[in-house]
């Protein structure tokens, strides 16, 4: 079995998943820096940290939970709760 | 007997052999059909919590910029740091169970521990101040909103720590039947969930 392991840092799902969530939770970061800081791109900027922080909690519930491998009624309940909660806050907050 | 046992964990959540490591079966629901309902409805509240303070953001929304100003940015990055390290050390802990199940498995179900230990220390260190600061629950809606739903929050990363105790106790096993593992999957889930549910709350009240 140990043959089979796939080796490097980066050739491993959970290594990739957790240095996207890092480097998009900086990117947010940045963002929410510009929403506080220009008016003329707050719009976006809003938009911006609503949609990296639901590509974030995407990426948690497909790799971390492993929901990449399970049944697609679970897997596509999940995607439905991301979207219907990323449109509804980009409504209520852009 | 041993080796059966192990087979029959690795029958039940891999592939194959030949298969990458640390890769379970197509159509696997990870830990218990519970676990799931109430990830379900925890989304289910929250996201009434998030449609709350949109709401609060969208009427009030110099009172909420104010207030967001007067928060400590660096705390809330550095406790979705822990929080998303937190779930990748879980997230190994459970690949290690299940393929190359060794010393390591335990390790990092403690290091997933020590992140959240360190989240809770950092969310005391930030009320702290805050309340230190004359800033409470009635100070305005916003800081309503903040006190009560990272209250809420914080008591599932307290119930999260036990819920990984058992997980780390569970992982130490010699030997890890496919019951075993299921227990494990589902406190990963479970913690999991509190990172995501987080990654929602810190862009709300700290970035928006």
């Amino acid at each position: 079995m140990t043959e089979a392991r796939e080796t490097g840092f980066l050739r491993q799902g959970t290594n990739i998943a957790w240095l996207l969530l890092v480097g998009s939770t900086l990117f947010g970061w940045w963002l929410g820096h510009v929403v506080h800081s220009a008016d003329e791109y707050v719009r976006i900027a809003t938009a911006g940290v609503l949609v990296t922080a639901f590509v974030k909690t995407w990426i948690v519930g497909f790799q971390f939970m492993e929901l990449r491998h399970a049944p697609w009624w679970l897997r596509h309940a999940f995607h439905a709760w991301v979207l219907v909660m990323c449109v509804v806050l980009l409504i209520l907050c852009v | 007997m041993t080796g059966g046992l192990i087979s029959e964990v690795r029958r039940s959540s891999m592939r194959s052999a030949a298969s990458p490591a640390v890769r379970p079966a197509r159509d696997h629901i990870p830990g218990e059909i519970g676990i799931w309902l109430f990830v379900a409805g925890d989304l289910l509240v929250f996201s009434a919590f998030f449609i709350v303070i949109a709401l609060g953001y969208k009427t009030q929304i110099e009172l909420f910029t104010q207030a967001r100003a007067t928060l400590d940015m660096w705390v809330g990055v550095l406790n979705t740091l822990f929080l998303l390290t937190g779930s990748w050390f879980v997230a190994k802990g459970v690949e290690s169970c299940r393929e190359t199940h060794g010393v390591s498995s335990h390790r990092y179900f403690a290091l997933g521990i020590l992140c959240g230990v360190l989240f809770v220390a950092n969310k005391s260190f930030e009320w702290g101040l805050k309340i230190s600061a004359g800033i409470t629950p009635l100070t305005n809606d916003f800081f309503m909103y903040f006190f009560v739903f990272t209250g809420i929050h914080l008591v599932h990363v307290v119930v999260g720590l036990g819920v990984l105790l058992v997980a780390r106790g569970v992982s130490r096993r010699p030997v890890l039947r496919a019951k075993d593992i299921r227990t494990v999957e589902s406190a990963a889930t479970f913690w999991h969930l509190i990172d995501l549910l987080w990654i929602v709350l810190f862009s709300m009240f700290y970035l928006l």
